[in-house]
């Protein structure tokens, strides 16, 4: 492996760079004003009172705990059957992020449930799953931060994240089958008989690409930073066998 | 590969704790818990089927980093990975030889453990069948992730994150077989479940694990 | 400023608080991280350029 390997990175730093401003002000243009909107000028939903509020922040951020996982997956069979040295390294880049939402949408849903369903916690197969969710990507980073050379330690991940996907979905079902829920139904869904009323879905979908935005535009400069890491890494092995 | 296997089988029995040491682990692990939830026998009742699973799953995964690791720092495996037969066959044996030095031992003395905690009776030939179906996918899964940390000095604690969300399927379903059948109810779901992700974990993981062998040998 | 959230104000505010103080942390420490490896290989290069 030698470092001239990174035409490809180079022409990803450029793109990426290019692209960085734009999608950062996507993001404060979506996410600013559907935070906004969901906090001041929602009313209070009839069953719920304001806790409806909660969902501006909770809905997206499981949304992109399940997609990033997905992103990864994707991501890391693009390195194992092509290998891209910049795909394996966004899947990197890609896992705290998922991590961060997964805790997000953990921590609002507790707080949520409290006075909702009279309980912190409760092991429903939503809030099971999510928790596996979790540990699954704490395995992921855990592994990624333990093996010194990068290619075994792509190779080693990208596996893993495949035979976890598996594991995760059968997780899902196992604890559908283990315990009946509590946890409401999809509060997603193109059909607008059967989402939410419309005052909540609008700024919602808006919170939900603010929230998208936001990992794109994390998930570039991570990215960058990985790929800055890498040619750092070997520079110095360079100058060292030098 | 019969070869294989009967010289991982001695190299366990000559190593010694092969057998005994996850027994020992399994008892202790039960002998514990009425000291943390006290001794009534109902709690103990209600409860028993999920300590024995949780037991058997934590003893299984105590002997798990030694199935690749001595062939690793041998060279041995580096042989096996040019021998004739498939590295997936290799894998394959392995865990086999690890089902048989920590797997099926726990089957066997389960039932005594059972009486221990109180196990209702219907439960008992629920227990063996749980047992039996799910510890050789427990197995197959820690080839898994013996394969992912064989090359590094101290896995033993990463091993145990990257296996155990992969146990979640195989204990919910195991546990829950066993609660039914305690419990007198109809048993088809989770034990046909049970046994397809076991024999799904057997049919396709070794691939995986092989794939991450090959990587560690690089 | 804050509209009328009745009882559930700790329930909001602590889940809104609780996610933008995450979200913060995660893009202050990547920012971080991203302007300390940017130093470090601008630093090298220096460095390898000067010993040819």
């Amino acid at each position: 492996m030698s470092i001239w390997e990174y035409a490809n990175p180079v022409k990803f730093m450029q793109t990426s760079g290019w692209l960085l401003p734009w999608v950062f002000g996507a993001t404060v243009l979506t996410l600013v004003p559907g935070l906004v909107w969901g906090f001041f000028f929602t009313p209070l939903a009839e069953e719920f009172g304001a806790t409806v509020k909660v969902i501006y922040v909770h809905v997206p951020a499981a949304t992109l705990a399940i997609n990033i996982w997905v992103m990864m997956l994707v991501t890391s069979l693009i390195w194992l059957i092509r290998r891209h040295h910049v795909s394996a390294l966004a899947a990197k880049a890609a896992a705290p992020i998922g991590m961060v939402m997964t805790l997000i949408a953990l921590i609002t849903g507790a707080l949520w449930g409290q006075p909702m369903w009279g309980t912190w916690w409760e092991w429903d197969p939503r809030l099971t799953s999510f928790l596996i969710l979790f540990l699954f990507y704490l395995g992921y980073m855990a592994l990624w931060e333990a093996i010194e050379n990068p290619d075994t330690a792509a190779d080693l991940t990208g596996v893993l994240c495949l035979v976890g996907s598996v594991f995760a979905v059968l997780s899902r079902y196992a604890a559908i089958f283990w315990n009946q829920g509590l946890h409401q139904g999809s509060t997603l869904s193109l059909d607008s008989e059967e989402h939410i009323s419309d005052v909540y879905w609008q700024p919602l979908v808006l919170s939900i690409v603010g929230f998208g935005l936001l990992f794109v535009t994390l998930l570039l400069l991570r990215t960058r930073t990985e790929i800055r890491s890498r040619r750092l890494k070997a520079l110095e092995q360079r100058e060292r066998m030098a | 590969m019969i070869a294989l296997l009967t010289r991982d089988l001695r190299l366990a029995i000559r190593a010694g704790g092969g057998f005994g040491l996850g027994l020992a682990f399994f008892l202790i692990v039960v002998t514990l818990v009425p000291f943390g939830v006290g001794p009534q026998g109902d709690i103990l009742a209600r409860i028993a089927s999920g300590i024995l699973w949780l037991g058997a799953l934590l003893a299984c995964l105590l002997s798990l980093d030694r199935i690749f690791a001595l062939d690793y720092e041998d060279g041995s495996l580096d042989l096996l990975a040019t021998a004739p037969i498939p590295l997936e066959a290799v894998v394959t044996v392995k865990a086999l030889a690890h089902w048989i030095t920590t797997g099926l031992p726990l089957v066997l003395a389960a039932p005594l453990f059972a009486v221990l905690l109180h196990l209702p009776g219907p439960a008992y030939l629920w227990l063996e069948v749980s047992l039996l179906l799910g510890t050789p996918a427990l197995s197959v899964l820690g080839t898994f992730g013996a394969a992912l940390t064989v090359g590094l000095k101290r896995g033993g604690l990463l091993l145990s994150l990257l296996v155990l969300p992969l146990y979640v399927p195989t204990l919910i379903f195991g546990a829950e077989l066993v609660r039914r059948g305690a419990e007198g109810m109809a048993i088809e779901v989770p034990l046909t479940m049970l046994a397809g992700i076991t024999a799904a974990t057997i049919a396709l993981v070794p691939f995986a694990s092989a794939a991450a062998i090959r990587v560690n040998l690089r | 400023m804050i509209p009328d959230l009745g009882k559930y104000t700790v329930t909001i505010l602590g889940s809104w608080g609780a996610t933008l103080a995450l979200l913060a942390a995660l893009i202050v420490l990547t920012l971080i991280r991203g302007a300390q490896v940017k130093r470090a290989l601008e630093a090298q290069e220096k460095r390898m350029k000067k010993n040819g």
